[in-house]
């Protein structure tokens, strides 16, 4: 595997569209539950060891290997929220697009054609860190880190929470980082039947409620 | 000494209009009955709880199946209480829920609250086969600790495949055992109290109904295949009933033949 290739990709500039998503901070800051550097905190931690290692686990299994269309499929299985599929669909193809142009491979080609509106972000992230010569760890990094960078870098705008205070939650997260992608990564190599389907009330509600938003900082 | 259970039941069509049920097996705490139903196409059954269970440790199954066209509501008398029993270092329990929908059959599973008592530790499953014509209304609710006290630990998954593919597949872990974050502000936010209502059913193929919420707290929401999910969280177990209840209503008043 290649370190280089793997900071690459989780590099926050990759130019794959996330930035402009806050992974249902608006919504939790708009109703008071993230109001500090703590509540950020506990909010991470909650969509890390849901949404976050459900995707992780989408994301090792298409690294190891699995059908891409098989797990786009129990993508939209575990996402009962059409505002949160549209949104993994749009985040893949922008995903896509960039992975295409950065470590081109057939595999990548034939999920773009069998999904021409976008397959699940996860999945395309998977298969791009294969194409890059990376493993299911690797691409589970990427996605668990993810799940906890967007909704931080988020809370700098939406509360003008100090940055420095920001980046310190991230960096406190980190060894519950590790553990979730190698429990990822572990249930991946076991089969498509064995990936988790951890999910979050909350995270599912509001995402309709901030779609329906007539403005809105984040598009999700 | 822990309970190891396992009940069955299997509803088919009687030839005259109804539902007849050939397989009825009770075992240990989970008797079933055959109840009045109010529709005469339907067969009710009831589980009856004859103990209070599951204790940790205790291994509790059900399966039910609703062969085709057969028409089958299973509900119950009480809620289900998972209790912490007399060794402490018993391992979880386990309640197995394992249901068939054959084609042009319908089952409403509509059991009662699970109640996760504090020092209970509960696994349950419910895997749910559905044929392509199948209908199936199927509610489940979370409730965490009895009154005022803290929840024991509980991990729920529902998993629904349709014609072989997966239709929903959810997981909710919470309480003492769950990784930090569960009464966070993505996942519950302090409340006590949450639930699933799900409608499949092979009209919204053609006519898929939109997402909408049902007030600050639940929302229903169209998923990728012919069916609807409800999710909901709230303070307690009557706030939350009463959430599911409309949403029930509606949902089958709008169905042209009223399943």
């Amino acid at each position: 595997m290649s370190r280089a290739a793997l900071l690459v990709l989780a590099d926050g500039r990759f130019p794959a569209g996330g930035h402009a998503h806050s992974g249902g901070a608006e919504p939790a800051v708009a109703e008071g539950r993230i109001r500090d550097a703590d509540s950020l905190a506990s909010f991470c931690r909650g969509r890390l060891h849901t949404a976050g290692l459900t995707a992780a686990a989408l994301a090792a299994a298409a690294a190891h290997g699995v059908d891409p269309l098989a797990l786009d499929e129990a993508a939209d299985a575990r996402t009962p929220s059409p505002a949160l599929r549209a949104t993994a669909r749009k985040l893949g193809r922008q995903m896509m697009r960039a992975a295409r142009a950065t470590w081109p491979s057939p595999d990548l080609d034939a999920l773009a054609s069998a999904r021409p509106r976008g397959a699940h972000q996860p999945v395309v992230l998977g298969l791009t860190a294969r194409s890059a010569g990376l493993g299911p760890e690797d691409a589970a990094h990427c996605v668990a880190y993810e799940t906890v960078s967007g909704p931080a870098t988020a809370v700098v705008r939406l509360l003008s929470l100090d940055p420095f205070h920001a980046t310190a939650v991230l960096a406190r997260l980190a060894p519950e980082l590790d553990r979730v992608a190698e429990q990822a990564a572990e249930a991946a190599r076991r089969g498509i039947d064995a990936l988790p389907a951890a999910s979050a009330p909350l995270l599912d509600i509001t995402a309709e409620a901030h779609a329906a938003w007539p403005v809105r900082l984040f598009a999700s | 000494m822990s309970v190891h259970a396992r009940a069955r039941l299997r509803a088919e069509p009687d030839g005259r209009g109804g539902t007849a049920l050939p397989v009825l097996e009770s075992d240990g705490p989970l008797a079933l009955r055959r109840t009045r139903s109010p529709h005469s196409r339907y067969a009710r059954v009831t589980v009856v709880g004859a103990m209070s269970a599951p204790l940790n440790g205790d291994r509790l199954a059900v399966e039910a199946e609703a062969a085709d066209g057969a028409r089958l509501t299973v509900d119950a008398a009480a809620a289900t209480v998972a209790l912490p029993g007399p060794r402490p270092d018993a391992d979880p329990s386990t309640y197995a829920v394992d249901l068939t929908v054959g084609e042009g059959a319908a089952l409403h599973w509509l059991p009662e609250q699970l109640v996760s008592a504090r020092g209970s530790r509960l696994h349950q499953t419910t895997r749910v086969q559905l044929a392509s014509t199948a209908r199936l209304l199927l509610r489940e609710e979370q409730i965490l600790g009895r009154h005022g006290e803290p929840p024991g630990a509980l991990t729920t998954r529902l998993t629904v495949h349709r014609a072989g593919g997966p239709l929903l597949d959810q997981q909710l872990t919470y309480g003492p055992d769950a990784p930090a974050g569960w009464d966070g502000p993505a996942v519950l936010a302090g409340h006590r109290a949450t639930g699933q209502l799900l409608l499949a059913d092979p009209s919204f193929e053609d006519a898929p109904l939109p997402a909408r919420l049902l007030g600050p707290t639940a929302a229903l929401t169209p998923l990728a295949g012919p069916a609807v999910l409800v999710t909901a969280v709230a303070a307690d177990a009557r706030l939350l009933r009463a959430i599911l209840d409309d949403a029930t209503r509606e949902l089958l008043g709008g169905l042209k033949d009223g399943f």
